[in-house]
């Protein structure tokens, strides 16, 4: 077999063989049974100690959100005070200046919810300051943040008739303690032995070969690379993100930063069924996710191995595929598989430009960001998904005559009426976004900003219009990732994505939220004859079509006009 | 308000000093026992640091092997791709006019045996490597030029080439400045 197929096996397997077990822990640590890093717990009763926090108290689904919205609004605010003044911060060797207010309004919620898009350059618009204490610090807690929520989701699918959900700064600081921190540490030694580097010394500069004065960028990177996948942000240190030989210096880091990012949201899939001891049904949300994500990766390898047909017109040789915007070391099978694990992922890491990938994979890219939910972000993924869950479980229970029931709870107008304003709201601000932007620079293409509209796509006709849709898209959908060439550092982007994002992390956490916490408290009605089984792969088949449905087929007319109508003028 | 504000600033609090302050210094400390000491490795040539071992640097004489096209002109204190799409028009006729370029410097050397990486950009621009082909393809004008035999250039290039990881996952590469170092030490 080919190197870089077998190459991109050997990822997924070996994110699978981790992602069980780290499963099956992660159950063991939200039921608050013994794990081995309990030696960690008198480390927790400190910081719950100096918080003032008594982790005893239990919240409903209210008070999680209350604090999850509090702690998160101190976040922004101290995010976005960090990035104006980072100029006068220290540890800036390179000097680099302050952010403008609507790019730090932008970068300041990009980082919180877990999104990561990134309107400025590593390398000249951050700190090494603000990289850790803004950066890494929000890859932390915002990864946190989400599988903290969604604990509070499983937790009320576990208990009968209950409005007492657990406590979460508990489930939160766990997360950090048990999980992100001792795993992130792993990584960042493995990378740390392969080139990446760590120590705060500022730019370098040396004379080429050639005799030119190059001057190198570095910096304290390999701590931030590794919990900037294992939380599944995407932020990278660097422009150029993981394609930067010093963020991923050969195929072994390649490969571990594959694996760190789909490795929690995988083990949750499995979290979910040994928590409640129902592993089939997580063996149903695997299999669903992992067909979703099949159907986005075959297609894009392919495409991408085949190489661009244009520059095969011209005669040249493309024995491993397309190479503009790849590099060497990884080829063009393992970054097909890296920007479908990152789009469906929600990681918006990327280890090769994502604007020069033939169409068909631009497609791929987009609809896993658009459906959002296969695997997933962390904890947000399985969020997305419990939405879908409950609208298949609504429509199938209609299809047959039977009350709608999902564990025991019925669903009823009030459920459904807030999984389907979730359900349709990426779309509404995705395609509004484009429409918008669409308008913007057909009629004010001299507007007085940053980047004149006119100057906005890097690319002409229907790729143009691609690198809007993917914008919105990416920042709906929390990912970060882009395809760079849009002229994004001006106050309508940063503006207008700002709130984009903003919108796709929080109502997509307070509506799963609110939907298990109404039904925790519903009677419960054990399982007869009449129920609707959750765990069958009918069941899958259904969820798998509403899906389908409602994520793919809403953005096929943008898609047509963008990476469809491109590739039929490529052929 | 109380209830979520004061415990939430404090946690904050806490958690950026372990976070960002703890984590990342001890990293910082293992990475001293790394061979770069946490620095990045360099490249020495003649006692002088030439470059980073991870890095790309410009080549453009035709003395030394080529590295790929970069859209950042290989400044390191920048870094990305053109990011340019498949089916752009100018970029097609900029990838031409680079097909055109190499025949021009490599005689001898038809379409076909030209690699896509060597008239691609590469995604960082600060791509290391080359395939082996890449390498290979450009022996006969180097040997020329030097006044060295093919045999003793492709000699080198195979020494430089390493393998997949572990022999079988991904691709096989050469890094570019560690050849043309090579090459350099040749006719000392």
């Amino acid at each position: 077999m080919n190197t870089e197929i077998s190459g991109v096996i050997f990822t997924y397997l070996l994110t699978l063989a981790l992602a069980i077990p780290l499963g099956r822990y992660i159950a063991r640590v939200f039921k608050g049974e013994k794990t081995w890093l309990d030696f960690m717990a008198p480390f927790e009763r400190f910081i719950f100690r100096f918080s003032g926090i008594d982790t005893k108290k239990e919240m409903n689904w209210k008070q999680h959100l209350f604090a999850l919205l509090t702690i998160n609004s101190v976040w922004l605010i101290y995010a976005f005070v960090c990035l104006m003044a980072q100029g006068h911060l220290p540890l800036n060797p390179d000097a680099n200046p302050g952010q403008s207010p609507d790019t730090a309004f932008n970068t300041a919620i990009s980082f919180l919810v877990n999104c990561n898009l990134q309107h400025y350059s590593g390398e000249s618009g951050a700190t090494y300051f603000t990289q850790h204490f803004v950066f890494m610090f929000l890859h932390f807690v915002s990864a946190a943040a989400g599988i903290a929520a969604l604990v509070v989701v499983f937790r009320a699918l576990k208990d009968k008739v209950t409005d007492k959900l657990g406590n979460f700064w508990d489930y939160f600081v766990k997360t950090i303690t048990r999980i992100l921190l001792p795993i992130s540490f792993v990584i960042a030694v493995i990378f740390a032995f392969n080139g990446m580097t760590t120590s705060y010394a500022g730019k370098d500069t040396f004379i080429s070969m050639q005799g030119d004065t190059v001057h190198v960028s570095r910096g304290p990177v390999a701590a931030l690379v590794a919990i900037k996948h294992l939380g599944t942000n995407g932020g990278g240190w660097f422009g150029a993100n993981s394609a930067h030989p010093i963020e991923n210096p050969n195929y072994l880091t390649n490969t571990t930063e594959l694996v760190a990012q789909c490795l929690i949201p995988i083990a949750l899939v499995f979290a979910l069924g040994f928590y409640l001891n129902k592993k089939k049904f997580s063996y149903v949300i695997f299999g669903v996710m992992t067909i979703g994500m099949l159907m986005f990766l075959i297609p894009t390898i392919n495409a991408e191995l085949n190489g661009n047909p244009a520059i095969a017109r011209m005669g040249i040789s493309q024995p491993n595929g397309a190479m503009e915007g790849k590099e060497v070391r990884f080829g063009p099978a393992n970054s097909a598989y890296w920007s479908i694990m990152t789009t469906i992922i929600s990681t918006g890491s990327v280890n090769s430009m994502h604007d020069s990938a033939m169409p068909v994979s631009g497609t791929m890219m987009l609809l896993g960001m658009m459906v959002n939910c296969f695997y997933g972000g962390c904890g947000v993924g399985i969020l997305n998904f419990y939405i879908f869950i409950i609208i298949a479980v609504f429509i199938s229970g209609l299809m047959v005559g039977r009350t709608p029931e999902f564990f025991g709870r019925k669903i009823e107008a009030r459920e459904m009426k807030i999984a389907s304003l979730i359900a349709l709201l990426h779309p509404f601000i995705i395609l509004v976004g484009a429409a918008i932007s669409s308008y913007v620079i057909v009629h004010m293409p001299g507007a007085d900003w940053a980047v004149k509209p006119s100057t906005w796509l890097n690319n002409p006709g229907n790729h143009g219009f691609a690198e809007m849709l993917y914008e919105y898209t990416s920042s709906a959908a929390n990912n970060g990732s882009g395809f760079e060439g849009l002229g994004d550092g001006n106050i309508f982007w940063n503006v207008t994505t700002g709130f984009v994002m903003i919108l796709g992390r929080f109502l997509p956490i307070i509506g799963p939220l609110a939907i298990a916490g109404l039904l925790a408290n519903k009677k419960y009605i054990p399982e007869s004859a009449g129920t609707l089984k959750s765990d069958t792969s009918t069941f899958g088949v259904m969820i798998f079509a509403v899906i389908m449905i409602i994520a793919a087929l809403s953005f096929f007319p943008a898609l047509a006009l963008g990476p469809i109508a491109e590739h039929f003028s490529l052929k | 308000m109380k209830t979520y504000l004061l415990p939430s600033l404090k946690l904050t609090l806490i958690l950026i000093v372990i976070t960002a302050g703890i984590y990342p210094l001890a990293i910082a400390g293992v990475g001293k026992l790394t061979p770069g000491h946490g620095d990045g490795e360099t490249v020495s040539y003649k006692g002088r640091v030439v470059g980073y071992a991870l890095e790309g640097q410009k080549f453009t004489k035709d003395e030394y092997f080529w590295g790929r096209p970069s859209a950042v002109d290989y400044n390191a204190a920048g870094s990305g791709g053109s990011n340019k799409g498949p089916s752009n028009p100018d970029y097609l006729k900029d990838v031409e006019k680079r097909i055109q370029d190499f025949l021009k410097h490599n005689p001898g050397v038809t379409r076909a045996q030209i690699p896509a990486e060597l008239v691609t950009a590469s995604g960082s621009g600060l791509d290391p490597d080359l395939s082996p082909a890449g390498a290979q393809v450009q022996v006969a004008r180097i040997a020329k030029i030097r006044g060295l035999q093919i045999a003793e250039i492709t000699q080198l290039v195979n020494e430089h080439t390493e393998k997949p990881m572990w022999g079988v996952f991904g691709p096989a590469k050469v890094n570019v400045l560690k050849l043309n170092v090579a090459l350099d030490e040749l006719k000392k």
